[in-house]
């Protein structure tokens, strides 16, 4: 296992490396150290750099939370993407653009914030009456929540002449990217770190309320916890980044076919693998049609449904 | 000690549990028998906190149930249902650390990894520790989470129906086990449990419950009775000693 995660840390830094170096104007090492570097230092710091971190914190979290969200479930198919957080946070930036125009990036996140933990709370509302809990079935109630949230996002985006600006948050990102516009994006470190924090009590939540009880864990608060960060990531990324689409779902199915549910051990692999996905994902889209670019909700939402219904197919053959 | 007075609890307007006092003897094996619906799984969940009663009071070492804060219980009672068993991937020797969760909320000290060492072997289950859960029979996913109350370590330990789907060779194993926790640990065992026999041949006491109320409790010996097992089971149920042990013989 420790090879595993070697491996995931050596191409993490060789993405990186990478992605540094891949853009519309060419640079390269020697750029830097030449004669002309300052151009190309400028560069690296005002656009690159934070392009690359801001992957790196958007995959490292997103993934994480869907981890935390498939464990408080129990339903491996559960994820900012399937119980309709994503579609509930861009409904609340929506709301926010609509009625606080001048907004600052941080009053909107807070609107998003509440929206996404509205309708994540609807989502296990919603799971809770559900008497047919079947594995597939929870996943496709969230997909059809999210899809009516998203369409009285657009339905009000129509009416009030904002699916210009709301396209941008429809789609996941990173070619606008630049300093100064994504440090939101910096609040998902230390929630990351709360997860590490509430590692075991989120697999003991997730074994269920009697469970729970009789270990002496409180399991509402814990669970409100859970879903609080999950929101809260949400959220920032959707503003920041834009929402990309399934991200929380595959890559921490992928980690707990080969490891368990034993959430403490996996958050690590979890976020690497999140990372790694990601930085490839975006990597592909900058240089398919270079010099333009396709944007990571595209590059994702392609590979990421395509594993994703490779995963149920793979449930089915599983449990019969 | 533990205390039942005049618990009840209500569902829809019908009385599951009626007016219940009972006291529960510590060192002993105590098993609640009594036909589907009599609130044996009930009033066990009450007596653990898991669900709230309508009325009347719990006690444990004199003080009632709700006066204590939920994690100093859980290092004085355990509870297992049946229900527990939720399909996680976790390896036997997660499961069992779990135990030891109301002590160091997950960060084990060497004290704990002692418990939960001794648990598994306990348990005889050094073979499977890395194993995950989903990989092992009913009988060995059972002594897994019998391995992690008894890791819990708790002075009371009861179990709700815990010979659901074993069979013959397993539910003895586990009725063995439990009368180890007794007779070499000084636990307080307390079970529900529907087949009587089982109950005839491992308990001290036995509380026989009917709609809701305590129809009669006593020693083994005075409930094994054709007379109250009749006013408990609407039959005739002859008894037998086999080997010491009072056998029912209700099958024909």
């Amino acid at each position: 296992m420790k090879k595993t995660l070697t491996i995931l840390i050596a191409l993490l830094i060789v993405l990186s490396i990478t992605s540094l170096f891949i853009g519309a104007s060419s640079m390269s090492l020697f750029d830097l150290f030449g004669p002309e570097g300052g151009e190309a230092w400028e560069l690296l710091w005002i656009s690159r750099i934070p392009r690359l971190v801001s992957i790196i914190i958007a995959g490292v979290s997103m993934s994480i939370v869907g981890l935390i969200m498939q464990q408080l479930t129990r339903n491996k198919f559960v994820s900012p993407t399937t119980a309709g957080t994503m579609d509930s946070a861009s409904f609340g930036i929506m709301v926010a653009l609509l009625l606080f125009t001048s907004a600052g990036a941080l009053v909107k996140m807070s609107i998003a914030f509440v929206f996404a933990l509205l309708g994540t709370y609807i989502f296990m509302a919603i799971l809770n009456r559900v008497k047919y809990k079947d594995t597939i079935f929870i996943p496709l109630v969230g997909l059809m929540f999210g899809g009516i949230v998203s369409s009285a996002t657009t339905f009000f985006a129509y009416k009030y002449n904002l699916i210009q600006s709301m396209s941008a948050w429809l789609y996941g990102d990173f070619s606008m990217i630049m300093q100064g516009r994504y440090e939101l994006l910096f609040i998902s470190v230390p929630l990351v770190a709360v997860s590490y924090i509430y590692a075991n009590k989120f697999t003991v939540a997730g074994m269920g309320e009697e469970f729970s009880v009789n270990l002496g864990l409180n399991y509402k608060q814990v669970v409100n916890i859970g879903l609080g960060l999950v929101a809260l990531v949400t959220s920032v990324v959707v503003l920041t980044v834009g929402s990309i689409p399934f991200l929380g779902l595959i890559i921490p199915n992928l980690v707990t076919i080969f490891r368990g549910d034993n959430l403490k051990g996996n958050l690590t692999y979890t976020a690497l693998l999140g990372a790694v996905f990601v930085l490839a994902c975006d990597i592909l889209g900058r240089l398919i049609i270079y010099p333009y670019e396709v944007s990571i909700g595209l590059t994702v939402g392609v590979i990421g449904s395509g594993i994703f219904l490779y995963l149920l197919l793979r449930r089915k053959t599983y449990e019969q | 000690m533990v205390k039942v007075r005049g618990v009840s609890k209500q569902y829809g307007g019908k009385k599951v549990v009626d007016n219940v006092s009972l006291e529960i003897a510590k060192g002993k094996i105590t098993s609640f028998i009594g036909p589907n619906g009599a609130g044996k799984s009930t009033l066990m969940s009450m007596i653990s906190r898991l669900i709230a009663k309508d009325e009347g009071e719990v006690l444990i070492e004199d003080r009632e149930i709700g006066q204590w804060k939920s994690g100093e219980l859980a290092k004085k009672i355990s509870i297992l249902k049946q229900s527990n068993h939720i399909n996680i991937r976790l390896t036997v020797r997660d499961l069992v650390n779990f135990g030891r969760f109301p002590y160091s909320q997950g960060r084990l000290n060497k004290e704990d990894e002692a418990y939960v060492d001794e648990a598994i072997r306990y348990m005889h289950l050094e073979t499977m520790q890395n194993k995950f859960l989903d990989e092992l029979s009913g009988g060995q996913k059972q002594r897994a989470f019998i391995a992690m109350v008894i890791a819990q370590n708790t002075e009371y330990v009861l179990l709700d129906e815990p010979l659901n789907n074993l069979d013959m060779n397993h539910s003895v194993q586990i009725m063995k086990v439990l009368r180890r926790l007794v007779d070499e640990l000084g636990k307080t065992v307390v079970l529900v449990i529907h087949d009587i026999n089982f109950a005839s041949c491992y308990s001290d006491y036995i509380v026989a419950l009917k709609d809701g109320k305590v129809v009669k409790e006593g020693t083994t010996d005075e409930i094994i009775e054709p007379s109250v097992l009749r006013e408990v089971y609407d039959m005739e149920i002859p008894v037998q000693e086999i080997g010491g042990n009072k056998i029912c013989v209700y099958f024909a």
